[in-house]
């Protein structure tokens, strides 16, 4: 549809007649697809099946399409504010009528249904609005991109210190509403951002499609697993190993890829993720193979326990600060862990960015031919990247295993890989706070609206259609450079001395 | 620059070419593309390879900087104050890094996405690495490192102020015109400070006025920084001005080699770019041993 859309801007001014028999073609076409998919069911009673016809829904959805269609004509014919006005307006009231739960029960999916069709027009319209208000502006005066890099920058100066404020208070916010459910998603979306920032080193940075992502996520988590259970090392004392060891695998991976690109890329790292889950499902002495590793430690603050009944001689965290007893204590304490490791990666890649390393990332993402022609070392900086991404993807892996206390492959799949992918491509690739941002969508998104059930998946994917048609480059794309000769702010000519 | 220029290989005097090359072939399967090609480049000279399309010259130019490895050739480099070094043994990345020969690419090969001090930047790379003590001194914002990027920004701002894109530096480099974009892989090849510059067809898509820049840019390198420039072109407008010396190739192997004016007039040039009558054919090779013997 949105190659018709496209190429019917194209035609730009077209007479109403046409456009009509255009839509009338669309709506044909659209009625032989919902014809099987849509008009017959099969219904299931127990032993016999039974054929259905929906023909009344499915020529009420075939009209909604047709009239979609025609609002769409007519937004390029110029009523764009209008229309997306109004699809607006009619979406946004249908809305509060299903939120007031007053649509009755057989006319859910056709409500839902029409109501997508009145988002993509309003946001097909916002589309076309923008972009002619952008083409104005870049009549006006040439630097808005400029312009609007400065003010996603600016944006982020102070929207960065809000968000941490917000993301350092929350806690004490849940802890006095006892909303356990708000911390643990807290968590859930602080590992993902952690994660997010790990890959976004070797994807965003260092361009190396990387699908096997995952594969460190695990070496983390069963390192502390292994170490803890077996050896009796606490969290801390093991981070390092996790990281180190999550490093080192990054480079064994990173060996056999380095004289590939792109798609071949891809595959062998997605191949790698497999390769280290099959082998944990397959090491029962060391990993415990299918039924994974149980009675992993939880933290403790200092040496103290989160626990009501401590062991004698030993002294909990409740009994010490002189408090009662909650389980919200240990998911605060999670909380403030991730966020003090997702903040060290953060520190740390924008530090990497603007050092030689994290230039030549950069350098060899767009272009490794020249990169080579400058004298820079493709497989070392290959490596770096790898090994600095992996590192940080061991670490959120030892703090997964920690918080969950039990770790099994089937945490560690080729989905949670994709998931991670999709918030740093989606954030926009080399974006941190873009990372930030997916990740509230992709991660926080489907757990608040948990009550829609299977929905939520279908919202999910159509979110990330539409993102990708909207903003290919991702959500916060915007690139500042690491290093100036006219600082922002100063007239350009003037900072020549 | 006469006699001695156009026998390349018995050219040994006192001070060494910056840039020997013997018998240089390449063989691409049942293909040869470089046919035992010698020459030489001196050092703070403007040496052209020139020749008509697949002639061979952009091949020559991978084998010096490491994109190939040749099947035949000794390719030696012997910078003034510095120990002599056999390219054709060095990995890839390293004539780059130790043997100091730059380059520029037929099709513009910037870093579009980073800005225009950030190119000039990242090709200071191995010297930053250096000072930036492999990362760690760095990270924690050490002064040794802070000195280090300030000189290497200096010196990219040197350079910048050289081809007038100062105002520019903080744009992408993809979003620069084209003429300023030859310019800008020029001096970005001149950040690594090399010992010879390669530049292939670095007037290729130039208007005149632009063309005239490069001249003067080349020159510039030549006489102030003082060292050897290799350069592959098509525009005879540049290659007659400012090339001292002149190697001609045809189907992979050298057919001249000499001053501008000594090409200009030889035979066996002539007709590799106008063409011959099929009557009086003569293989190219041949052709031009008997100009020269004739002429020189």
């Amino acid at each position: 549809m949105v190659a018709m859309v496209q190429g019917a801007r194209a035609a730009s001014v077209r007479s109403f007649p046409v456009m009509l028999k255009e839509a009338v073609i669309f709506a044909a076409v659209s009625l032989a697809l919902a014809l099987p998919l849509v008009g017959f069911h099969i219904l299931d009673k127990g032993s016999t099946s039974q054929l259905q016809t929906r023909f009344p829904e499915m020529f009420f959805a075939v009209f909604v399409l047709f009239l979609g269609k025609l609002a769409m004509s007519l937004l390029e014919a110029g009523h764009a504010k209008r229309i997306a006005a109004a699809a607006a307006f009619l979406a946004g009231l249908w809305m509060v009528v299903a939120l007031l739960h007053l649509v009755p029960a057989g006319s859910q999916v056709l409500g839902w249904f029409t109501w997508l069709v009145l988002v993509a027009v309003a946001v097909r319209g916002l589309i076309l609005v923008r972009s002619d208000a952008a083409d104005a502006r870049a009549a006006a005066h040439d630097d808005s991109g400029t312009a609007a890099g400065a003010v996603i920058a600016k944006l982020g100066t102070v929207l960065g210190p809000i968000f941490l404020g917000i993301a350092l208070v929350a806690p004490f916010y849940a802890h006095m509403v006892d909303d356990k459910r708000m911390v643990d998603l807290g968590v859930l979306i602080f590992t993902y951002i952690m994660l997010g920032w790990g890959l976004n080193v070797v994807v965003g940075l260092a361009g190396l499609l990387d699908l096997g992502y995952v594969a460190f996520y695990a070496v983390g988590a069963y390192t502390y697993a292994v170490f803890s259970v077996k050896l009796g090392l606490n969290f801390w004392e093991t981070l390092p190993i996790a990281g180190a060891l999550a490093a080192s695998f990054g480079i064994l991976l990173g060996f056999p890829v380095l004289r590939l690109r792109g798609d071949y890329l891809a595959i062998v790292t997605l191949g790698f993720g497999e390769i280290i889950r099959i082998i944990l499902l397959n090491w029962a002495e060391l990993a415990g193979g299918a039924q994974g590793i149980g009675g992993i430690p939880r933290p403790s603050f200092f040496g103290m326990a989160f626990t009501a009944n401590p062991p004698d001689g030993t002294t909990a965290f409740h009994q010490f600060f002189n408090l009662e007893f909650s389980p919200m204590h240990r998911q605060v304490y999670l909380y403030y862990i991730i966020l003090l490791l997702a903040l060290i990666t953060n520190w740390f890649t924008l530090r990497i960015r603007k050092l030689p390393i994290g230039r030549a990332w950069e350098a060899l993402r767009e272009d490794e031919t020249a990169c080579r022609a400058l004298g820079i070392n493709p497989t070392n900086t290959k490596l770096t990247a790898f090994a600095i991404g992996a590192m940080f993807g061991g670490f959120a892996g030892s703090f997964f295993a920690t918080r969950q206390g039990f770790i099994s492959p089937e945490s560690f799949n080729f989905l949670e890989s994709a998931i991670i992918l999709a918030i740093v491509v989606l954030g926009g690739m080399g974006s941190q706070i873009g990372v930030v941002f997916a990740t509230v969508v992709l991660i926080g998104g489907p757990e608040w609206f948990r009550d829609l059930e299977a929905y939520r998946m279908l919202a999910f994917g159509g979110l990330m259609v539409l993102i990708m048609i909207w903003k290919p480059e991702g959500l916060l794309a915007h690139r500042d450079p690491t290093v100036r000769l006219h600082p922002p702010g100063a007239k350009p000519a003037g900072a020549k001395p | 620059m006469t006699a001695a220029m156009a026998m390349p290989v018995a050219a040994a005097g006192t001070v060494p070419p910056l840039l020997t090359v013997e018998h240089l072939t390449m063989r691409f399967g049942g293909l040869t593309a470089v046919d035992d090609v010698s020459f030489t480049a001196q050092n703070q000279h403007i040496t052209a390879i020139i020749g008509p399309n697949g002639a061979g010259k952009t091949t020559v130019f991978n084998c010096l900087t490491g994109f190939y490895k040749p099947t035949v050739g000794r390719l030696t480099l012997s910078p003034p104050g510095a120990p002599t070094m056999l390219l054709e043994q060095m990995e890839g990345f390293r004539i780059g890094q130790k043997a100091r020969v730059a380059r520029t690419f037929q099709n513009i090969r910037l870093f579009p996405k980073m800005s225009v001090l950030e190119n000039l930047v990242v090709a200071q790379h191995n010297k930053l690495m250096r000072a930036s003590g492999f990362t760690l001194a760095g990270l924690f914002g050490l002064p040794v490192y802070r000195d280090a990027e300030k000189k290497a920004v200096e010196l990219a701002r040197y350079w910048l102020e050289r081809i007038g894109l100062t105002r520019r530096a903080d744009e992408n480099a993809g979003n620069l015109p084209y003429g300023d974009q030859r310019r800008l892989e020029i001096v970005r090849a001149m950040c690594t400070e090399p010992r010879l510059l390669c530049l292939d067809e670095p007037a290729a898509g130039l208007n005149p006025r632009e063309s005239a820049e490069l001249n003067e840019l080349l020159r510039f390198i030549r006489d102030e920084v003082k060292i050897g420039v290799l350069l592959i072109e098509h525009d005879m407008s540049v290659v007659m001005k400012i090339s001292d010396h002149i190697v001609v190739l045809d189907y992979g192997r050298k057919i001249a080699d000499g001053n501008p004016e000594f090409i200009r007039h030889d035979a066996a040039v002539i007709r590799a770019y106008l063409g011959e009558d099929e009557d009086d054919e003569i293989p190219p090779v041949i052709a031009s041993d008997l100009v020269k013997d004739g002429r020189v």
